[in-house]
């Protein structure tokens, strides 16, 4: 037990644990500091000093978010002065940073643009030196444009504690400090992975992920275009928050329409995609379990994931799953199934994925990717994207009537569904290799267990007379202490999902900006988007991705059966060591 | 950025050939004891001693083989003013901005180099033969102000002294070649 202290807040004689910090006592009292670098899940940095409160026996302010409470301390978080003082530091921080809120990417959703109009800032009276940096944006999937960062140091932060990247770092000092990968490399060539957690925690607009909405604008509307969409799982659980629904509202049937109405001639469900990874991954896991090889399988939906394995522990690479992402299975299937099922030049379709991650971007430029001389997947648009998109063309997503997804790539499991939050590849994979090694119907097909929204799990799971040995994972850093077991040969596991997002796709790097009330990467927050797709998932006909009878269909009438050659062609693909390598 | 391709092991076998031998047993000397990545620090400013600069790849080297990330690697050394990511000039011009030299005007002296140069403090001419630096008292303040240009010190300088003094180093250069 932590031993509790007395301190008055405000003139309010509370009793809180000795190792909370002032700003935390205070919010138990219902008083909401104001604040600019802090970040719950991250460390402290008291780097912008906008959380100041007076403190008795100290004559200068004192930062709440990293200062501790002490036994006896009487504490000001609210005056004239101290609120001239935030306003004032502010205003400062204003002042080494562009005036274009009106045309930046974050309008709206600036946390300093916010807190600016929150503490009072009516006008710019400071007029400095500014810094000139020009936008990074040779990255494909972050770019950085340095002349909105305020070195809140968040961003360092994620990377370095929540992914265990550390790819990026404060660099040079005092004014000319700017936040870059090492050398000052480019995202691309840099150990970076493209999860885009950057961009997430941001409060302003220094990181933003690569904007592909311009070719989609042109695509639709070239005549000679088929433009096909495909959403990901988690995109029907998180697109209503853009809309003004509250987290964790399904709006699967509006999004068709808004899709429709924006002008894609068939919208597809990348569900299927993931209905099919689960298929071909169950039949890899037991072929490798029944031939002794190499284990555990480790899934390979999550790019960012693939991305971190090929820099940072490429000795990994032979026990990752070869298979596709669903994304890249169902662009795949388009440019060649689809095509052929309705007599399109594979050239002329134009393949757009709406999905919840900015690594989908990278990864749709990938070699692999690339099938009979097409590539598979045309742009990748975030969440964020798309519902700018919708909004942009002036449709008002709440007045909308349902509409179900075309056919034939349009057909799901609620398996497919729950791709979209952590655990979710596991549970999937389970209600398939169950049915299949059993031989026998789930009477209930939910793994609750495998559900790892602590960030980590490992379980082991009695299938008939298979134990199998699991381990589940999100964010890099909670991956890395499964990973390193593995390596040290310390446990022995059969199965292994890791997403590199926390929370999984729906804490996706490009997810919407969290609603009001909620701070970005709130367990809160991703519970209720995860709820959604559980709703979701429980209301499905069909709830095991074997069942499902459009992928018996594409199976029957193109890949054959599970693992064939024209299966390894359209729906797996391959590996490499990438340089630089990461240090762990 | 071919440097970190290979194995684990062809990886650390460049990194060693990349690194001076007595840096290379300095740092495996620090891998042995706890807290090894404190002596970062320590190590930079052997190479730095050691090439007058830190180019990258010795840097990637340096954190490949201290298992310490680039990023943090190349952070620290942007960060100190001691170290340097370029390399320096053939002369390395200090300029005394301490009290006594700025009393006697040694902004004007700076002023002036700046001009006869065409750079700005921390910048290297594009021959590469000096490199401006700014020095606070470098503890000759009898002779203020003072340049210092390489080993040279030069006292009591005025700004019409400049061309003259710099001529003699192109000279100098020119000569040794």
């Amino acid at each position: 037990m932590e031993k509790m202290v007395k301190i008055k807040i405000d003139g309010k004689e509370i009793e809180v644990p000795s190792n909370f910090s002032i700003m935390q006592a205070a919010e138990t009292i219902g008083i909401k500091i104001p604040r600019l670098c802090y970040h719950p899940k991250l460390s402290i940095a008291g780097a912008c000093r906008v959380c100041i409160v007076k403190v008795s026996k100290f004559n200068y302010y004192m930062p709440s978010c990293s200062t501790k409470v002490e036994d006896g301390m009487e504490i000001e978080t609210n005056s004239p002065e101290i609120r001239e003082a935030r306003r004032d530091i502010v205003e400062l921080i204003l002042d080494n940073h562009p005036k274009e809120c009106q045309i930046c990417e974050r309008d709206g959703h600036c946390e300093l643009q916010n807190i600016a109009y929150s503490l009072g800032v009516r006008k710019r009276r400071f007029e400095g030196k500014r810094k000139i940096h020009p936008v990074e944006a040779s990255g494909k999937s972050v770019i950085r444009d340095a002349e909105k960062c305020i070195l809140c140091g968040r961003c360092v932060r994620v990377c370095k504690e929540i992914q265990g990247v550390y790819n990026l770092s404060q660099q040079y000092r005092g004014f000319d400090t700017v936040v870059t990968p090492a050398f000052g490399a480019n995202m691309d060539d840099s150990v970076c992975i493209q999860c885009g957690q950057c961009i997430n925690v941001c409060p302003t607009a220094a990181f933003l992920e690569k904007n592909h909405t311009p070719k989609v604008w042109k695509a639709l509307a070239d005549p000679k275009k088929f433009v096909v969409v495909q959403t990901a799982p988690s995109i029907r659980a998180t697109i209503g928050e853009g809309f003004g629904y509250p987290p964790g509202t399904p709006c699967t049937g509006k999004m068709i329409t808004a899709l429709k109405k924006l002008g894609f001639d068939a919208v597809f469900d990348t569900n299927l995609g993931a209905d099919l990874t689960i298929i071909e991954e169950s039949k890899e896991l037991i072929s490798r379990i029944k031939q002794n090889q190499k284990l555990p399988l480790i899934t390979s939906c999550s790019p960012g994931w693939i991305n971190f394995m090929e820099k940072f522990y490429p000795e990994l690479i032979p026990y990752a799953s070869s298979c596709r992402s669903p994304m890249s299975m169902l662009s795949a299937l388009i440019k060649t199934y689809y095509a052929q099922k309705t007599g399109k030049d594979p050239k002329d379709i134009f393949v757009v994925s709406i999905m919840p991650c900015v690594a989908k971007k990278f990864e749709m430029d990938r070699k692999e990717h690339v099938i009979d001389g097409n590539k598979i997947t045309d742009a990748v648009l975030t969440t964020r994207e798309a519902i700018w998109m919708i909004k942009s063309y002036g449709i008002d997503f709440t007045m909308l009537e349902d509409s179900d997804f075309d056919t034939p790539l349009g057909e799901s499991t609620g398996a497919g569904d729950i791709f979209g939050t952590t655990g979710g590849v596991m549970e999937a994979a389970l209600r398939t290799a169950a049915e299949v090694i059993t031989g026998k119907s789930l009477k209930d097909v939910e793994f609750k267990e495998v559900r790892a929204v602590e960030g980590l799990r490992e379980k082991i799971i009695t299938i008939g007379d298979l134990n199998l040995s699991i381990g589940v994972a999100n964010g890099i850093e909670n991956a890395k202490k499964l990973l390193n077991q593995v390596i040290n040969k310390e446990k022995e596991f059969h199965v292994i999902e890791i997403m590199a997002c926390p929370g999984g796709c729906i804490g996706g790097g490009g997810q919407p900006y969290p609603p009001g009330g909620y701070d970005i990467l709130d367990s809160r927050l991703l519970a209720k988007r995860a709820e959604a797709l559980y709703f979701i998932d429980s209301h499905k006909k069909r709830r095991v991705s074997k069942d499902l009878p459009a992928a018996q269909k594409i199976y029957s009438e193109f890949l054959k059966e599970p693992g064939s050659d024209m299966a390894r062609k359209i729906l797996h693909t391959s590996y490499q060591p990438q340089f630089p390598r990461g240090i762990k | 950025m071919s440097f970190f391709t290979g194995t684990k092991e062809e990886i650390e076998k460049k990194c060693k050939k990349e690194l001076p031998e007595d840096i290379v047993l300095f740092i495996e000397k620090c891998m042995k004891k706890p807290h090894s990545e404190s002596n970062l620090i320590a190590v930079l400013h052997k190479l730095q001693n050691k090439l007058g600069y830190l180019p990258k790849e010795k840097l990637q080297a340096v954190a490949y083989l201290m298992n310490i990330p680039a990023a943090k690697v190349s952070g620290v050394a942007t960060f100190y003013h001691y170290f340097s990511t370029k390399p320096p000039g053939k002369y390395v011009i200090s300029v005394c901005l301490g009290t006594a030299c700025h009393v006697k005007g040694s902004d004007k002296i700076l002023e002036r180099i700046q001009e006869e140069l065409g750079i700005k403090i921390g910048e290297t001419t594009s021959d590469g033969l000096f490199t401006l630096e700014g020095a606070r008292c470098i503890g000759t303040c009898a002779l203020a102000p003072v340049v210092k240009i390489g080993d040279d010190i030069h006292p009591k300088v005025t700004p019409a002294q400049i061309p003259e003094i710099l001529e003699t180093y192109f000279k100098k250069s020119k000569e040794s070649k």
